[in-house]
């Protein structure tokens, strides 16, 4: 924490400290967000109506993998509500939400950007496009065995 | 000499263009042929796309087993590998070069000219590409000049609005202020654009070069780009390319030798729709919470950091370079007489081709959904294109030959918006859309102001009630005047517009809205409250392929006669989009 604290200067640059914190920690804890408060003499309260005004950060640990599910419109349109259906059904969890083992977390974002090749989802850091709603499970399940073999 | 272009744009990357372009690198490691990892090529759905030249060969869906094979034909020997051209389906066969692709035949490519060309990554390529020498030029002719050309051209913002880039730069230049910024508008919230991010991906220099030249017109020496959370390929390109801007003196202190200064950073976004909008752009850029202020201070004043500020989205930026090396009145007579130059759009939903696509204005929607889309697929039919994102509305096939321009899209209930455009067909419910559209604005309303933060909730549960069949006639009405309510009183450009989506949907579409009400019945078999599906005997074929695809186990079989068990289906239109024949019919409620 204190290394991202060292990255910069300016309270006026809190919004990437709060993103690093979050990228590294996978969510922002009090702890944290207490040690940033202090450090660029922001009060707690500001800090904290910041980190839920903006959606990409979180107050909650989320899970190993986090699936996020595009529902800009061209995935709405091509299906984007069914995705999040089979995820449902695959993983019993909502948007927002992650397993009791902590493997999965679901989330819905506006749009990732990449509407040619709808519907799209993006574990992690890797984009799943022109999704077919049969290939879902074997997706779902291929990181729950890369997860059984480490 | 060939030169290997494999896309490395956010499409094509998510289908493997990464280790497609590693895997050319490690067979052709002779001098004799060049590999680049280039940005978009356009046609998305159809990638990864390699590109040969000086052969002009395209090949699309390309696999990394597929390499191989392109290297020893193509590469060694000449030969093209049939297999992997792709089939136009307006010509009816194979094409060998994308040049050639009806996709590419009605396009201009100004702004993406070196998107697909170079490598992003590497500063030499834009230079090799005449990159930079319009910032040169910009500091040999001067401010005055500089204001002179962008005002000649009739260039305007291309983030949405369409105001004169001009008269903006002129106030900004105008204004008094020690420290005054330039602001790239990179937050492209729009669901289903892509434009900016394919643009910052692929060509970073050129926006680049576009703010250091607003830079030098209004006397700015520092600079922010403000690029969305979701875009992490731009921002790291952008890095990049500030780094080696900075490292060959075309940003940075005494640029060019010429004395002046320009400071470029990026700030990233952290996934807030309203940021796009340039007072709450500018409030996160502080460190602050993302919410509009009033408009009677404008930013030209008093803008980021209370300092004079110039903000103008990417592509405005990106059309600055030509404009300045091609003069403003040369740029002026392309395009429209109101609108000149290009536009980009993200040409996505229901079309045969799907992907990015830059056209001269005054193209009509036929054109852009026919002619380069390819038209609808599956041989459906077109029912309405939404553009100008959550600000914007949907047309019809009334509208298909109405020119694209800023103002005529405003004149028919729409907007250009940054330039997303989602074709709709006879299987998608406006009804739906109207509600898909508010849903989003009451989750990405910033709550600062009544209209938006609570008026919509209201509409959002009108919309909602109408769509589960429990609407009522006068809930029209209400929306209507719901709708001049928000674009009377809220506070920022954002709310005023978060009306035209359901507006929009109600002018064209009432016959749909009136169905949901009356009938009971969603003619597209969206609203799950109010369809049903059922099997037509005599379009039947018995393929079987619908109880393939249903996950339920609801189609029966008796025989050769298939049918629906309506206690077991989820409506999740499975079979519907699966069946070849027609089949498969929608009725209202049961």
């Amino acid at each position: 924490m204190d290394e991202i604290l060292s990255r910069y200067k300016k309270p006026s640059d809190v919004i990437a400290v709060l993103q690093d914190t979050q990228e590294k920690f996978s969510y922002l804890s009090e702890e944290n967000l207490r040690k940033i408060s202090q450090h660029y003499q922001i009060s707690y309260a500001y800090l904290h109506s910041i980190v839920t005004f903006y959606k990409a950060f979180s107050l909650v640990k989320k899970g190993k993998n986090v699936i996020r599910v595009c529902d800009g419109t061209a995935c709405h349109i091509k299906g984007s509500v069914k995705i999040l259906e089979e995820l449902h059904r695959l993983l019993g969890i909502n948007p927002g939400q992650t397993t009791a083992d902590e493997m999965f977390s679901v989330e819905t974002v506006a749009c990732l950007g990449v509407c040619a090749i709808a519907p799209v989802m993006l574990i992690n850091d890797k984009y799943y496009g022109n999704l077919q709603m049969g290939e879902i499970s074997g997706i779902v399940e291929s990181y729950k065995k890369q997860e059984s073999e480490k | 000499m060939k030169t290997i272009y494999v896309c490395y744009g956010t499409g094509c990357k998510a289908g493997g263009g990464g280790p497609i372009s590693d895997k050319f690198a490690a067979l052709c490691r002779d001098n004799e042929v060049r590999v680049k990892r280039t940005g978009c090529h356009g046609l998305c759905q159809e990638g990864p796309l390699v590109h040969i030249s000086p052969d002009e060969i395209t090949y699309t869906k390309v696999k990394v087993e597929d390499v191989q094979e392109i290297v020893e034909k193509t590469i060694r020997n000449n030969e093209v590998v049939e297999r992997l051209l792709y089939i136009d389906k307006a010509q009816k066969k194979r094409v060998k070069s994308k040049n050639d692709w009806s996709f590419c035949s009605k396009q201009k490519r100004v702004v993406l000219k070196e998107v697909g060309e170079i490598d992003p990554q590497k500063i030499e390529d834009y230079l090799q590409a005449g990159g930079y020498k319009a910032l040169k030029k910009a500091l040999e002719i001067g401010s005055q000049q500089i204001l002179q050309e962008v005002n000649d051209s009739g260039l305007r913002g291309r983030g949405g609005g369409g105001f004169h880039t001009g008269r903006k730069w002129n106030s900004v230049a105008k204004a008094t202020g020690e420290q005054k910024f330039v602001l790239c508008n990179g937050d492209e919230g729009d669901p289903g654009a892509f434009m900016d991010r394919s643009i910052m991906e692929g060509n970073p220099h050129l926006v680049l070069e576009g703010m250091a030249i607003a830079a030098v017109a209004v006397g700015a020496s520092r600079g922010y780009v403000y690029v969305r959370n979701e875009y992490p390929m731009a921002v790291e390109h952008l890095q990049m390319a500030i780094d080696s801007a900075e490292g060959k003196g075309y940003l940075g202190q005494n640029i060019l030798g010429s004395g002046f200064n320009l400071k470029i950073e990026i700030k990233r976004g952290a996934g807030a729709f309203v940021c796009g909008e340039s007072s709450a752009l500018m409030r996160s850029i502080e460190g602050k919470i993302g919410q509009p202020n009033e408009k009677h201070i404008h930013a030209s004043d008093k803008g980021v950091f209370e300092s004079p500020t110039l903000l103008n989205n990417v592509e405005t930026y990106a059309n600055v370079p030509t404009i300045i090396l091609g003069g403003g009145k040369a740029y002026a007579a392309t395009g429209t007489k109101k609108s000149p130059g290009t536009k980009v759009f993200s040409l996505v939903g229901k079309v045969v081709n799907t992907g990015l696509i830059e056209v001269e204005m005054g193209v009509s929607l036929r054109e852009i959904i026919f002619d380069i889309g390819g038209g609808i697929k599956n041989g459906r039919k077109f029912k309405a294109v939404q553009t100008g994102g959550p600000s914007g509305g949907c047309l019809t096939a009334d509208h298909l030959d109405v020119k694209i321009d800023f103002d005529t899209l405003i004149e028919y209930g729409s907007m250009m918006g940054s330039g997303g455009m989602i074709i709709m067909d006879e299987f998608d419910c406006m009804v739906e859309v109207a509600r898909y559209f508010t849903g989003f604005l009451i989750e990405e309303s910033c709550g600062r102001c009544t209209p938006c933060r609570d008026g919509l909730l209201q509409v959002y549960k009108i919309l909602d009630r109408i769509s589960k069949g429990e609407g009522k006639m006068e809930d029209l009405d209400t929306l209507e005047e719901f709708g001049q309510y928000l674009e009377s009183s809220a506070l920022c450009g954002l709310g005023k517009s978060a009306a035209n989506p359901f507006l929009s949907t109600l002018k064209y579409f009432r016959h749909e809205f009136v169905e949901h009400i009356e009938q009971k019945f969603c003619r597209a078999g969206v609203c799950k409250e109010l369809s049903t599906f059922v099997i037509d005997e005599e379009k039947c074929k018995s393929c079987g392929m619908c109880a393939k695809v249903c996950s339920f186990g609801a189609i029966q079989v008796d025989g050769k006669k298939y049918s629906i068990d309506q206690s077991k289906c989820m409506k999740c239109r499975a079979c519907l989009e699966a069946c070849k024949f027609g089949a498969v019919s929608i009725a209202g409620r049961q």
